[in-house]
C-alpha cells in the first residue's frame, strides 16, 4: 500500500517535472503542453509502452494527461478487437467518455454556481 | 549632459539581470511534489475503492478520474486552483485536474457572454484541441492496429 503510494507519487511527480521543464525551457503554453502530453500518451499507448508503466505506477501513470492519451489508444484497440474497423471511430471517445462528460458537467455546474473573480 | 552609453549587448545583459529569474530547479521541485501528491492521493483513493468497496479496476479508475475532475472544477470555481497553480506550475497542469481546470475556468469566466456562446463554447478553448488531436492520434493508432491485426 505505502509502496504503491510511493510509486504513484514518484512517477506522477516525474511526469509533471517533464512538463515543468517544457514550460520553462521552451515557453510552450499550457494548452500546447496538454495537447502534447495527450498525443504522446496515445502514441506510447499505441505501441504498447505505456501499459507496463501503468501496471507499475498505477495512478501515477493514469492521473497525468499521458494517461488520458493511453486510455484513448487502449479504447481503440479494444473496440477493434470487439467490433472490427468501426472501432477506429468509436474506441477513443468511448473509453474517455466518462472523463470528458465529468469535466463538461463539472464545468457547467461551476458556471451556474460560481461568479467570475475580477482579475487583478 | 550625461549620456548613458550602453551597447545593445550590455543592455540585454542588464535586462536579464533585473528580470526575475524563474529558477527551473525550484519550479521542478514544486511540480514534482504537487503533481506527485495528486497522483499519490489518487492511488490511495483507488486502493480504497478497489479493496474496500470491491469495485472493479476499470470502474475504480473511472471513479478516481471523475472525483479528481469534480474536485478540481470546484476549486477552480472558488478561485483556489489558480492560486495553487501559481505555486505548483506544471504540478497542477499535467494531472487530469489540469484538464478539468482548463474547462471550468473559462466556463465561469465567460458566464457573462451567455450560456451558449460564453460557457458552452469557451469551455472547449483548451479542452477542444486536446480532444481533437487525441482522437486524431487514437484513430491513427487504430488504423495501424487494425491493419496489423489483419496481417
Amino acid at each position: 500500500m505505502i509502496f504503491d503510494f510511493l510509486k504513484a507519487f514518484v512517477c506522477g511527480g516525474l511526469i509533471c517535472v517533464v512538463g515543468q521543464i517544457l514550460i520553462d525551457k521552451t515557453k510552450l503554453t499550457s494548452a500546447r503542453i496538454l495537447v502534447l502530453f495527450v498525443v504522446a500518451g496515445c502514441i506510447l499507448g499505441g505501441i504498447g509502452v505505456y501499459e507496463p508503466f501503468v501496471n507499475f505506477a498505477g495512478c501515477g501513470a493514469t492521473t497525468p494527461l499521458p494517461g488520458f492519451g493511453y486510455l484513448l489508444a487502449k479504447g481503440v484497440k479494444e473496440e477493434i478487437d470487439n467490433s472490427g474497423a468501426i472501432g477506429i471511430f468509436t474506441g477513443g471517445l468511448k473509453s474517455s467518455a466518462g472523463g470528458i462528460s465529468a469535466a463538461i458537467l463539472a464545468g457547467l455546474f461551476c458556471a451556474v454556481v460560481f461568479q467570475p473573480k475580477s482579475k487583478k | 549632459m550625461n549620456h548613458i552609453t550602453v551597447t545593445s549587448n550590455e543592455f540585454l545583459k542588464m535586462v536579464e539581470k533585473s528580470s526575475p529569474k524563474s529558477n527551473i530547479f525550484t519550479n521542478c521541485l514544486k511540480a514534482f511534489f504537487s503533481g506527485g501528491l495528486i497522483c499519490g492521493a489518487a492511488e490511495i483513493y483507488f486502493y480504497f475503492l478497489e479493496n474496500h468497496l470491491t469495485i472493479s479496476k476499470e470502474q475504480a479508475g473511472l471513479l478516481v478520474s471523475a472525483t479528481l475532475i469534480v474536485i478540481a472544477a470546484i476549486l477552480t470555481g472558488m478561485g483556489i486552483y489558480s492560486k495553487l497553480g501559481k505555486f505548483c506550475g506544471a504540478g497542477t497542469i499535467v494531472p487530469i485536474t489540469g484538464f478539468a481546470n482548463s474547462m471550468a475556468s473559462p466556463a465561469v469566466e465567460f458566464k457573462k457572454e451567455g450560456f451558449i456562446l460564453g460557457v458552452g463554447a469557451k469551455m472547449f478553448a483548451v479542452a477542444g484541441p486536446v480532444i481533437v488531436y487525441g482522437v486524431l492520434t487514437s484513430a491513427i493508432v487504430g488504423i495501424i492496429y487494425f491493419i496489423g491485426s489483419k496481417l
